[in-house]
């Protein structure tokens, strides 16, 4: 094992390595590894702007009257908010670690398509210089909410076109991301790294990619149908000339909803990368975890109008979407299950990327029951556009896909930086993050069960108590995240070596390489006997 | 360094808010069971949806706590390698989900279908939503009004006004003209908006519907006949800058002092029109 590992390291390259100039090293680059780098500082800033909209919604909620902001002002914040998570933070992370990981894990030198890969990053952040300079126009950023339903949308000043601009251009970098894994996946694997032999990161990114390049182009068209009613006389959302506003809900959901599996797809994928190592066992059920996979991609494609059970669809079409949203519990449950038989009889240690991993466990599971409630069309009307779905959503998205990336980066951080981290500092991480994120929204499912609707700068008394429980949360876990870039800046500038593998119980062809990986790797191919040995399954 | 004393001062705050009797004490869990049979029926399919949840995560988290507390590296615990796979834990953990997932739908359905169901209504009124009112037409009754935000709310809540809003009777919430219905009738709604979308939702009828420009819904709901009083809602889809401030109010009357109140307002609305006021919305 250690003579294999030895030749490996024959295969990669450091001396004519990364250009000197810092023109050629991050801005012109093709290199998979500086990309994924630029695509993971990207998005590390933008949860950070994200995060400070999200401070000023918690501020303002804090106590019963208006206090901060202007109801307006509000409202921008909620919409630029999920917005510049959604597309600035979530999506670009994904890209970043699919950029760094899925070439070292399947055995290949690059992604298939370099210049469109760097291409595919700086659209990026011309696109959210576009989106956040809408708060500074006269009309102020747009504020009929990132579901963008007409005709409330159509209302919005001059930030309107730039807002759709930037979605436009933030469609087509993700779509060029997702040529580019799908490429790579499909044609860059080494010899003898089957499809089945793949990491489950690489699988959930390939069906990942997939969906994005299903819903992306609906999400464009939806949006320039948007400008056309707007600009160009067209009414296809608009009853007066014929169309149908709730039309457009329904293309926007098409998009939507895959959207939502589109962040947590590689979060799966990653938990199914370090629950395995930090129990010492392979992953539990590796074949029924990729089907799993699967099926809940296309299950995601045809569950869209369970966001839209109070608009009035015949019971038929209720009655369908209720149905095919409750199935998503088996595949869903069938993960869960693999991941708690994969601990059962492990060894297990409890490092920083394992803690992230366990927490996603717990809290995406409350954030999946909650999700199953939300499935009963009846009680959906309850629950429609209340707290209750805040909660439900970001427990899905915060300690589930959120604390996947942070996992993934303790992870992996050590490989890519050829130091370890402050393990004490990390933990603390940790346990703030866990602490705080529940504070923060398990109080929200009772102010949306109590009656308080979403997207509301003031309310009434009643509610009062558990907002300010809820802020209380919000600002512990802002804070608590300021740890995050230091402790990744402190990581980069030096400390522990790290060995090749890192970690005690990894599999994989990622940990076959230096560390830190050199800048060109996997130059030649990986041996088929260190691809099977790598592999999930170990065969 | 910025943050520092913003986080002591909300430390503080939190410690005054929790030492401070709230006037406003309200630490309310849960949806309310409602004034309607319809609201009764989800609060309990929401109720049994939430036990089976409960249940479930006994199970799944009680199945991780043990492997967490049992199979610890520190404790010398060995890895069971081939512990890698098996079918018939797969097919289990995959067909119990089904057979629960049919136990629920079941319930669900006809809940649903009930819902959907709005026949024999006795009674029928249109509801337009406007940025940031409500309309509430009485249809072939000759009544038809406004109903906004009242008055003291709204001075409460323009930002900075100084108003404490606990000293707003029922802030946020009331509004000069309510909703009035008669109790142990059923009364179908039909909602429409004029600008954007709106949704007219109140919790304790368990009605939450669009209101959609240019599109017709309708919803329909029966108060308990013994059950006469005030209900309070919210609009529930954001529709721009006064989202949050245009509530629901519906008085519950019984019969007979519905129908005297309909009456007054049909006559005050007649004179009102005969006095030359031709907008009589």
């Amino acid at each position: 094992m250690a003579n294999s590992a030895h030749t490996a390291h024959a295969g990669h390259d450091d001396h004519h390595g990364a250009p000197k100039s810092f023109w050629q090293r991050w801005v012109v680059t093709t290199n998979h590894k500086d990309i994924g780098t630029l695509y993971l500082i990207f998005a590390g800033i933008m949860f950070f702007v994200g995060g400070a909209m999200a401070m000023v919604i918690r501020l303002e909620l804090f106590q019963p009257g208006l206090q901060f902001v202007d109801p307006q002002f509000f409202n921008s914040m909620t919409t630029v908010h999920a917005l510049v998570m959604i597309f600035g933070g979530m999506m670009p992370a994904w890209v970043g670690l699919a950029n760094w990981m899925i070439p070292l894990q399947i055995g290949a030198p690059d992604m298939a398509l370099p210049r469109m890969n760097n291409y595919s990053f700086w659209i990026m952040p011309f696109a959210f210089i576009l989106l956040l300079s809408t708060l500074f126009t006269g009309s102020g950023a747009p504020a009929g909410g990132w579901t963008l339903y007409p005709p409330l949308v159509l209302q919005g000043g001059d930030s309107f076109p730039m807002a759709i601009f930037a979605i436009h251009m933030m469609g087509a970098s993700s779509i060029m991301g997702a040529i580019n894994v799908l490429v790579t996946i499909m044609n860059m694997r080494a010899p003898g790294m089957t499809l089945l032999r793949m990491p489950l990161f690489c699988w959930t990114w390939l069906i990942t990619a997939y969906l994005l390049i299903l819903v992306m182009p609906v999400l464009a068209g939806a949006v320039t149908m948007l400008l056309t009613d707007h600009f160009f006389g067209t009414s296809f959302f608009s009853a007066s000339g014929g169309g149908d506003p709730v039309m457009f809900q329904h293309i926007f959901w098409f998009f939507g909803h895959p959207e939502v599996y589109v962040l947590i797809l590689p979060s799966f994928g990653v938990v199914s990368e370090i629950l395995p190592t930090f129990s010492r066992k392979r992953l539990f059920g590796y074949e029924s975890m990729v089907y799993a996979s699967a099926a809940i991609g296309f299950l995601s494609v045809i569950v869209w109008a369970h966001h839209m059970f109070t608009t009035g669809m015949p019971l038929a079409g209720q009655l369908f979407f209720m149905l095919t949203t409750m199935l998503i519990a088996v595949p869903t449950g069938v993960k869960v299950f693999n991941w708690s038989a994969t601990m059962w009889k492990g060894s297990l240690s409890f490092e920083p990327p394992m803690l992230f991993a366990i927490s996603f466990l717990f809290l995406f599971t409350i954030g999946g029951f909650s999700g199953l409630m939300l499935a009963i069309a009846p009680a959906d009307f309850q629950y429609q556009d209340t707290y209750f779905v805040v909660a439900h959503f970001h427990y899905v998205l915060v300690p589930g896909a959120l604390f996947a990336i942070i996992g993934a980066v303790y992870y992996w951080l050590p490989k890519w930086s050829g130091h370890m981290y402050n393990m004490t500092a990390a933990k603390w991480h940790f346990w703030l993050s866990t602490i705080f994120v529940n504070v923060l929204f398990f109080p929200q499912h009772f102010l949306g069960l109590a009656g308080m609707p979403r997207r509301i700068p003031d309310y009434s008394t009643q509610f009062a108590d558990w907002n300010m429980v809820s802020s209380i949360g919000g600002f512990g876990f802002g804070l608590a995240q300021l740890m995050f870039p230091v402790i990744i800046w402190n990581c980069v500038k030096g400390g522990a070596k790290a060995t090749d593998h890192v970690w005690e119980g990894t599999h994989g062809l990622e940990w076959e390489v230096p560390s830190p990986a050199p800048y060109h790797t996997w130059e030649s191919a990986p041996s088929e006997a260190l691809i099977a040995a790598g592999s999930p399954t170990g065969h | 360094m910025l943050r520092k004393p913003g986080s002591l001062c909300l430390v503080a705050t939190l410690v005054a808010a929790l030492a401070a009797p709230a006037a406003h004490a309200n630490w309310a869990l849960n949806m309310p069971k409602g004034v309607t049979s319809m609201s009764k029926e989800i609060y309990s399919l929401h109720m049994s949806m939430f036990w089976w949840c409960v249940a479930i995560a006994f199970f799944v988290f009680g199945w991780m706590i043990v492997s967490l507390v049992k199979f610890r590296k520190s404790q010398g615990a060995v890895p069971d390698t081939a512990l890698l796979h098996s079918t018939k834990a797969e097919v289990i953990w995959t067909v119990i989900p089904v057979v629960i997932l049919v136990v629920l739908a079941i319930p669900a359905t006809r809940t649903l279908i009930k819902q959907e169901d709005a026949t024999g209504t006795q009674l029928t009124i249109k509801i337009t939503g406007y940025q940031w009112k409500w309309q509430y037409e009485y249809l072939d009754k000759g009544v038809s009004y406004f109903s906004t935000l009242s008055r003291n709310s709204d001075a409460a809540r323009q930002l900075g006004s100084g108003i404490d809003p606990d000293s707003v009777p029922n802030y946020l919430l009331s509004v000069d003209n309510p909703l009035v219905v008669p109790v142990g009738t059923k009364v179908r709604l039909l909602l429409t908006a004029q600008d954007a979308i709106h949704a007219w939702w109140v919790p304790e009828f368990a009605v939450k519907k669009d209101a959609i420009p240019g599109f017709v819904n309708e919803a329909w709901f029966e108060v308990d006949a013994d059950k006469p009083g005030t209900y309070r809602g919210q609009c529930a889809e954001l529709c721009g800058r006064d989202h949050g401030f245009m509530p629901i109010v519906v008085v519950a009357k019984t019969r007979d002092e519905f129908e005297a109140w309909l009456k007054s307002q049909q006559t005050s609305q007649k004179q009102a029109s005969a006095a030359g006021a031709s907008t009589t919305g």
